[in-house]
């Protein structure tokens, strides 16, 4: 049994600062990666501005998980981010060039192509680099004792990460992500916009079920003990019901779509990633490094679990209260000429 | 190819270049997310639609600023982990806490308030969004406040104790490790020289429209405002340098031997030098031009004081010297050059001249940037005369970072280099396309084309926009 410790309740925080910006940035980062698919004018600007108001709370989440890992689990933030280096530098320019192109777009018509194709192309990028981060971690990192370093480091080479594994962990989240920027914006837009939105969102909904069938069924020939996890107890009670859920969500993703639903597809995309998130939660747990640190080998002293935990107790909700005003003031269709 | 180099010189240059670039955008954002929240509140106050016309002016400005200060700001949260991973595990417990905050207490609430304060002026009513700014402004402020707290714990280390694993790890108060030594210090010489960038750049900007049209009243307006500020907080800020340095001396001596280039010890009072050429293989400055015993006199309020050189320290604890003395002398040079800005202004008010002085409004336009250089350059005296330590006295930079292989630092290190210069480089470019626009009435809201952003309720506030607040 897990023993329900300060060291417990942070990785839940840190959890669930990590899925709350998958899924907020992820359907920004998603219309980045569909907005080629997009028509130049009216469908593109309706799409951008979908997120304008809101892309950069969303993006705040990334800073609270990578802050919260540094404060939290300061051992696994010293590891992890040396072993992507290169993906973690490839997620970061990625997300500079596509934060600068919502102002820029606008700011300079005769280049809007081009800052257009930075959007994609940044968005793209970062989505990639963290899908293959996710599959980088998964696959395990070569750690060694180094009483130098506070205990242990990243003792591997610099392309570790680049394996056949994390790239199909890249492409899944690259089409995860998409499927929620084309649900959000079945919701948000209307029009022809709406219309493109809908058929994409069709097939990546059957690209990201086969996505995750894809990593699930490789998972398991990884190095590490994923198969005793999913396949004994008490693990299989939870591994048993995730890919039944999946089904049924699936299911009722693509009969909602047809009936042109507008706020269940988006809602299921959220389910699927969340029931992926649960997957990924049995696989690795108790772990953070897989195989090789737990989270208590990683954990901050409790002075500073608990003064952090004083202030995010009280905040977390003001946060979570204002996130949502700002988004019921920009609630609605966007819209192509003025307000609606 | 990169392999002879240096992982962990490779490793400096690139945090200084990405947090230089980083610090830029804050220096600012803070700035003018004070002054619009001052110019949307003169609007609700006196109705007077010139700075609701300014607000909005000075708004699509911000909104390119500050999407630059975030995409750079998110760099550097995972330069401590990719670069300096050592020193993240080491620090994490002290520092992670600090930063940790920073992001629950202001990065949520500018970026949450944020899209209201850019999209929502029709939306939310005047008073909402009134609030909406100062919360962003607020924000700004408070994001200053703990990541100079990291800063100065750096500098000068307090509350701490050392585990098993070699972690600094708290020992007794919070507070003690938040307000250290140096944190007041930096805060307020930080807050201000934004406050004085953000002075000098709206005050070129009015200088540039008063020069094409002396009577646009907005352009009146903005320089009239952004002089006052610099005639009253340059001054202030030289008094706050001073207050700072003499904190320094207390507890990072060496750092100010390194930026008085004292290679010597002087028993029966230091002579303060003005200029000169730092020589460290000789340990001397050559052609130096100096005040006999000024330096004492300003360090230590006594004109025999003695002064410790850097024939005190020993060799391998030594801040290098060239880079310090000069970063100091740009930021001081340039402080008395805004000091003198302020003075020209008060005296052309004075005479009622102000908008009519063209003189005045060329050395406002010249000293348009210098709040960036100097701010800088501050910051290369703070860094640079840290070193070799990464928390001062405690844990030396050849020890802090990540193992790494100098390949990968140095191609990333390109990648940062030309994607910031391209990208901050057009960015830089917008903001100066944007400021060339001569300020109007009925200035429209960012982005300008097309305007709308989600939402469905109407559009209630702007017709009326310009009618006084209630
Ligand atoms: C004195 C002020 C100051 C200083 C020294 C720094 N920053 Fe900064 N930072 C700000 C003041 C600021 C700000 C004014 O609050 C910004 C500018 C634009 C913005 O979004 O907030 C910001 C943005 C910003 C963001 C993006 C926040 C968002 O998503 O909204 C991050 C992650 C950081 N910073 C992190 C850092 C780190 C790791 C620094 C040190 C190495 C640093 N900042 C120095
Ligand atoms: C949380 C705050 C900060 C941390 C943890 C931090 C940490 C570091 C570290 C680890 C280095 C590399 C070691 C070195 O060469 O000095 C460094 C260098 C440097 N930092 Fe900071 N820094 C912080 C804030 C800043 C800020 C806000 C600036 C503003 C511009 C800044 C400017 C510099 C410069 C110019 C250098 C280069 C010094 C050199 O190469 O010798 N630092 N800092
Ligand atoms: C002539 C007057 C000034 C004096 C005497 C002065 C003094 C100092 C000193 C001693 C430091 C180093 C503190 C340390 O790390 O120990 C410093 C840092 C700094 N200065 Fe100044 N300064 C002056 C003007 C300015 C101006 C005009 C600006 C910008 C507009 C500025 C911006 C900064 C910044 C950003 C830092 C780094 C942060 C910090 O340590 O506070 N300074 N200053």
């Amino acid at each position: 049994m897990i023993n329900f410790d300060l060291t417990v309740i942070w990785a839940f925080i840190i959890a669930f600062a990590v899925f709350a910006y998958v899924v907020m940035d992820g359907f920004d980062l998603g219309i980045g990666i569909l907005f080629p698919f997009f028509a130049v004018g009216e469908e593109r600007d309706q799409a951008m501005n979908s997120i304008a108001p809101v892309w950069d709370g969303n993006e705040t989440w990334l800073v609270l998980g990578g802050g919260g890992l540094f404060a939290a689990f300061p051992l696994a933030y010293g590891i992890i981010l040396p072993a992507t280096y290169p993906l973690m530098i490839a997620m970061l320019l990625g997300l500079v060039f596509r934060g600068v192109a919502f102002e820029f777009r606008w700011r300079d018509p005769g280049h809007r192509a081009l800052w257009d194709v930075a959007f994609t192309l940044g968005s793209v990028v970062a989505a990639m680099a963290q899908g293959m981060i996710l599959g980088a971690i998964l696959q395990g990192v070569t750690v060694a004792e180094n009483v130098e370093a506070g205990g242990w480091a990243y003792a591997g080479r610099w392309l570790d990460w680049l394996t056949p594994f994390s790239l199909l962990t890249g492409l899944g989240v690259v089409a995860g992500y998409a499927l929620l920027g084309a649900t959000w914006l079945n919701w948000k837009v209307e029009g022809t916009a709406q219309a493109h939105a809908v058929q994409l969102a069709r097939i990546l909904g059957l690209i990201t079920l086969l996505a995750m069938a894809a990593v699930s069924a490789a998972t398991p020939f990884l190095d590490y003990a994923y198969w005793h996890r999913w396949f004994e107890m008490p693990g299989i009670l939870l591994t048993v019901p995730v890919p039944l859920l999946v089904m049924a969500a699936g299911f009722t993703f693509f009969k909602s779509l047809n009936a042109g639903g507008e706020r269940l597809p988006f809602a299921l995309a959220l389910g699927l990633f969340l029931l992926g998130f649960a997957g990924l939660g049995i696989s690795i747990f108790p772990y953070i490094v897989p195989d090789q640190i737990t989270i208590w080998d990683a954990a901050a002293p409790e002075q500073s679990q608990i003064f952090m935990l004083v202030g995010t107790v009280f905040i977390m909700p003001v946060i979570i209260a204002y996130t949502i005003w700002a988004y019921w003031v920009f609630r609605g269709k966007v819209g192509t000429h003025g307000y609606h | 190819m990169f392999d002879h180099l240096d992982p962990v010189i490779l490793a400096r240059i690139q945090f200084a270049f990405t947090v230089s670039f980083h610090f830029i955008f804050p220096s600012f954002s803070i700035g003018l997310a004070s002054y619009l929240a001052v110019l949307e509140g003169l609007w609700l106050k006196t109705g007077k639609s010139v700075y609701l016309d300014l607000f909005k002016y000075w708004l699509k400005i911000f909104a390119v600023v500050f999407a630059m200060g975030v995409v750079s700001g998110i760099v550097m949260s995972y330069q401590f982990g990719t670069n300096w991973s050592v020193f993240s595990v080491k620090t994490g417990p002290i520092l992670g806490p600090l930063m940790a905050y920073e992001v629950l207490t202001a990065f949520f609430l500018e970026a949450g308030f944020l899209g209201v304060m850019l999209f929502g002026m029709s939306k939310v009513g005047r008073k909402l969004h009134f609030a909406a700014t100062c919360m962003v402004a607020l924000g700004t402020f408070i994001s200053a406040t703990w990541i100079l707290s990291v800063n100065s714990w750096m500098q000068t280390p307090t509350g701490f104790a050392i585990n098993a694993n070699g972690q600094f790890v708290p020992a007794g108060s919070w507070l003690t490790i938040i307000f250290n030594p140096s944190f007041p210090y930096r805060l307020l010489h930080t807050v201000i020289a934004s406050y004085l960038t953000t002075s000098l750049v709206v005050g070129a900007v009015g200088a540039w429209h008063l020069l094409k049209d002396r009577t646009n009243p907005y352009a009146r307006k903005m320089f009239s405002m952004a002089m006052w500020m610099a005639a009253l907080v340059a001054p202030v800020q030289i008094f706050a340098g001073d207050l700072h340095g003499l904190n320094t001396l207390e507890h990072q001596p060496a750092k100010v031997m390194a930026m008085e280039g004292h290679y010597q010890s002087h028993p029966e009072g230091a002579p303060l030098i003005l200029f000169g050429i730092p020589n460290s293989a000789e340990q001397r400055v050559d052609y130096a031009i100096e005040i006999p015993k000024a330096s004492s006199l300003i360090l230590k309020h006594d004109l025999n004081a003695p002064m410790a050189g850097l024939d005190t320290i020993p060799d391998d604890r030594e801040p290098p010297v060239g880079i310090v003395f000069w970063s100091f002398r740009v930021m001081v040079g340039l402080g008395f050059a805004m000091l003198g800005l302020g003075l020209f202004s008060l005296l052309a008010r004075s005479r009622r001249a102000l908008y009519d002085w063209p003189l005045l409004h060329r050395l406002a336009i010249v000293m348009g940037p210098t709040g960036f250089v100097a701010v800088i350059a501050g910051w290369i005296t703070t860094e640079v005369g840290r070193q070799p330590y990464t928390v001062y006295g405690q844990m030396l930079t050849g020890q802090s970072h990540s193992p790494l292989a100098a390949p990968a630092v140095a191609a990333s290190l390109i990648a940062f280099v030309v994607v910031y210069f391209a990208v901050f480089g057009a960015g830089t470019w917008y903001l100066i396309k944007l400021m060339s626009q001569t300020p109007h009435a009925h200035e429209d809201e960012p982005p300008q084309t097309p305007i709308r952003s989600a939402g469905i309720t109407p559009a209630p506030a702007l017709d009326g926009a310009l009618a006084p607040a209630e």
